[in-house]
């Protein structure tokens, strides 16, 4: 039993904090979130290898896993960066759990290179969180197959160079390559400031990743690796917000005292901390079981526990970070406000507590 | 970062599985497993048996009975005791007047104590609180007044667990009511129960339990031998106690078996034809409780951890394992009562009927004995007191 990060996890977590303090501090942020990303930013990345974190060293890089990326999300929640680091993530894992030999030396030495983002389309309109594609169908066109149907909210897609798409073939849930400029794109900008779009393919090409109609395991697998990642971060939001509002309240004066000596103040201040402590447990459980698990079912009910915990106590820790700013909370110009954008939506991506408190029961 | 515990640790977990499994008398694990009240031989029984073990104190130094366990160890040792279902060991003396002794008591005192503690010889319980003073423990008013070779005790404590069990109780009672500040003038005596002069009057509890007493004092000499630390002292001891390592305050163990119990509980009630844990609604709040008790367990864990590798006490951590683990005590006995629906009512047989379900009939006054969790040991708003201060630094 050792919960200590190793000395390289350590060194890497400092160092991008370091990078993140001065490049992404919120003033310069603000400027980053205006052009959707920063493609200084994203070089900065490749260079300290965090682009490579979870790739074997076949293809460049460091041959980690979740438990090297808890540290590095950790500080990405911290400053709530927007970059598709993520998206980029689970795409290429699409393509090293199931591609082949030949689409592997394809895409991975460039997604660690930082030369290719990458973006996962596995979202359908009205299917919520259901990963088995139905709007998506896939048919063979001579050596290739075509894609036909539409997919919603793919983040970073508006950013990637390819996409991993899931869709139904004849054999059943499939999973297809397909080049960002194969698919027509209505992109936006989401409530957390990053940057997505609904995909549109109308006979779009796609390069089939893996066994036809085997598909579903890896779509499992890889939104499993998100969520825990997603729930990594969260822990750095989180300890941002209850950070920052524990400052407000040592600062903040009212009646001639600080409002942090107020006991209702205080109390409140304490469950946020609790629910942090208790969030940051979880995602070391997801993060270690995703690296780590006997089987799929281990591994899926760890990560799903934690989302359920990471999700509630999303809720609980932006909602009563706004409360205890008070009106200051509100305005945009807080950094406050944006964390709890960002915590809210987090608390609903990759399926919220209902979700998983169904999807946990389910594997007993 | 490896959440798995050590070949050897596992190792170690196994041998008291093992042990726990041979040596837990049945008679005394059904007791516990059906919610019976457990009587002072029960109790006593138990001590004994770990005591000739040689695990009843792992805490102490080697020399007074201590295993020299590790902390990750000593902490296996009781979940899997809390995970076994075996009774409880009374920590009043096991846990709090023997480390007390061990740190201010002079080497008479240990040699006269400890080791009737540690066999269970002598059957502890504490004196600290009073009517007036709860969770403002130093406006305590029992007095103690010096009279040549000892002192007269008048006074009264209240909630005293197991008072009527006990031949020993330790008390904090004030010694100078002219100190300039209320934790001073406050030392700490052992006083024998069978001194003149007390009495114990039992306190019911709303689940019909006998458990807790008053306890008077009414001109109750005490040698001045029984003073524990210097006179006027006692609130450093009594400081000391609080944030003496508790590793085991979130009870994860006992909660993992009444988990289980609980989901199988649950699968054999009926509603409309299917088995409860068919039914949504109940279903998640069990997974919450589920997922809040792993959640938990990982945190205990990590703060574990942390001691091993820092060498310091958990401090305020505790607070929250405290707040956190009685939270999750009270929703298992809550669901349980949910479970069985309108069969939470039947209380006491009247007539001695035969056929009348005893251990339906614990689990309502179990939920509502439960209640005290969040009070005792410091309440969980005092907890959260003491997290504000010493953790937020407000």
């Amino acid at each position: 039993m050792n919960f200590d990060y190793n000395e390289e996890q350590q060194l890497l977590a400092d160092s991008v904090r370091r990078f993140l303090q001065k490049d992404y501090e919120f003033e310069v942020r603000k400027k980053i979130v205006g052009a959707g990303h920063s493609e200084k930013v994203w070089g900065a990345f490749a260079e300290m290898g965090l682009t490579g974190i979870p790739f074997s060293p076949d293809f460049g890089g460091f041959g980690g896993g979740a438990v090297d990326l808890l540290s590095v999300m950790e500080a990405f929640g911290e400053v709530l960066v927007v970059e598709p680091y993520l998206a980029t993530l689970m795409g290429a894992r699409c393509v090293a759990n199931a591609g082949s030999d030949e689409q592997k030396k394809a895409v991975l030495p460039q997604v660690v290179e930082g030369k290719l983002k990458m973006a996962f389309a596995f979202s359908e309109k009205g299917a919520r969180y259901d990963l088995a594609p139905s709007a998506v169908k896939a048919t063979k066109a001579g050596s290739g197959w075509t894609l036909e149907g539409e997919k919603v909210v793919v983040l970073g897609a508006p950013l990637a160079g390819k996409l991993v798409v899931s869709a139904q073939a004849p054999a059943g849930p499939s999973l297809f390559l397909v080049d960002a400029k194969a698919v027509k794109l209505k992109p936006y900008v989401t409530l957390d400031e990053m940057r997505a779009a609904d995909v549109v393919l109308s006979g779009a090409a796609g390069e089939l990743l893996g066994a036809e109609g085997k598909a579903l395991a890896v779509l499992e697998e890889v939104v499993d690796f998100g969520t825990a990642l997603v729930c990594a971060e969260a822990v750095g939001v989180m300890k941002f917000s209850c950070d920052s509002t524990l400052e407000y309240l040592k600062t903040r004066k009212q009646f001639g005292v600080p409002i942090g000596t107020f006991q209702a103040l205080q109390h409140r201040m304490v469950d946020m901390y609790v629910a942090y402590e208790q969030a940051k447990s979880m995602a070391c459980l997801a993060c270690s079981r995703v690296d780590g698990a006997e089987d799929a079912k281990e591994r899926a009910r760890a990560v799903s526990a934690a989302k359920i915990k990471i999700a509630d106590n999303a809720r609980l820790i932006s909602q009563e970070a706004i409360q205890l700013h008070g009106g200051m909370g509100m305005s945009e110009e807080l950094k406050v406000s944006h964390s709890f954008r960002r915590l809210t939506m987090i608390a609903q991506q990759f399926g919220d507590a209902d979700h998983h408190l169904e999807r946990f029961a389910r594997l007993g | 970062m490896d959440l798995n515990y050590s070949q050897e640790e596992l190792a170690f977990r196994d041998q008291v599985r093992g042990w726990l499994k041979a040596n837990l008398p049945a008679d005394l694990r059904d007791k516990i497993a059906n919610y019976e009240e457990l009587t002072r031989e029960d109790l006593l029984r138990w001590h004994g048996i770990l005591a000739k073990q040689g695990w009843v104190a792992p805490s102490w130094p080697k020399e007074w009975g201590g295993t020299g366990w590790s902390v990750v160890q000593r902490y296996l040792f009781e979940e899997e005791c809390g995970y076994a279902g075996t009774p409880p060991l009374i920590p009043f003396g096991l846990s709090m007047c023997g480390p007390v002794l061990l740190k201010f008591g002079t080497e008479e005192q240990k040699k006269r104590f400890l080791p009737r503690i540690y066999n269970g010889e002598d059957f502890w319980c504490q004196g600290y609180s009073e009517p007036g003073s709860g969770s403002d423990l130093a406006s305590l008013k029992t007095k103690a007044v010096r009279q040549g070779d000892h002192y007269v005790v008048n006074g009264q404590k209240i909630w005293t667990t197991l008072g009527h069990y006990a031949d020993w109780i330790f008390c904090l009672v004030r010694t100078d009511s002219g100190a300039a500040k209320r934790q001073e003038g406050i030392s700490f005596l052992l006083i024998d129960m069978k001194t003149p002069g007390i009495s114990v009057r039992p306190l019911i509890l709303m689940d019909g339990g006998h458990e807790v007493n008053e306890v008077f004092f009414d001109d109750v000499k005490v040698p001045l031998d029984n003073l524990v630390h210097k006179e006027g002292e006692g609130w450093t001891v009594a400081k000391y106690l609080l944030g003496h390592e508790r590793m085991n305050t979130g009870r994860i163990g006992a909660s993992k078996r009444e988990l289980s119990k609980l989901k199988e509980f649950a699968a054999q009630q009926r509603k409309g034809g299917k088995s409860l844990m068919d039914d949504p609604r109940f279903r998640d709040k069990v997974s919450r409780l589920e997922v809040e008790l792993t959640a938990l367990e990982i945190t205990n864990l990590r703060f574990l951890d942390r001691m091993r590798r820092t060498g310091q006490p958990p401090g305020a951590d505790v607070s929250m394992l405290k707040i956190k683990g009685t939270e999750i005590q009270q929703g298992l006995t809550e669901l349980m009562m949910q479970a069985i629906g309108p069969l939470a009512q039947p209380f006491k047989a009247v007539n001695g009927d035969a056929g009348f379900d005893e251990f339906t009939a614990a689990i309502a006054p179990r939920y509502c004995n439960f209640r005290k969790t969040t009070i005792y040991a410091g309440s969980n708003e005092i907890q959260r007191n003491i997290i504000a201060k010493m953790t937020l630094g407000l």
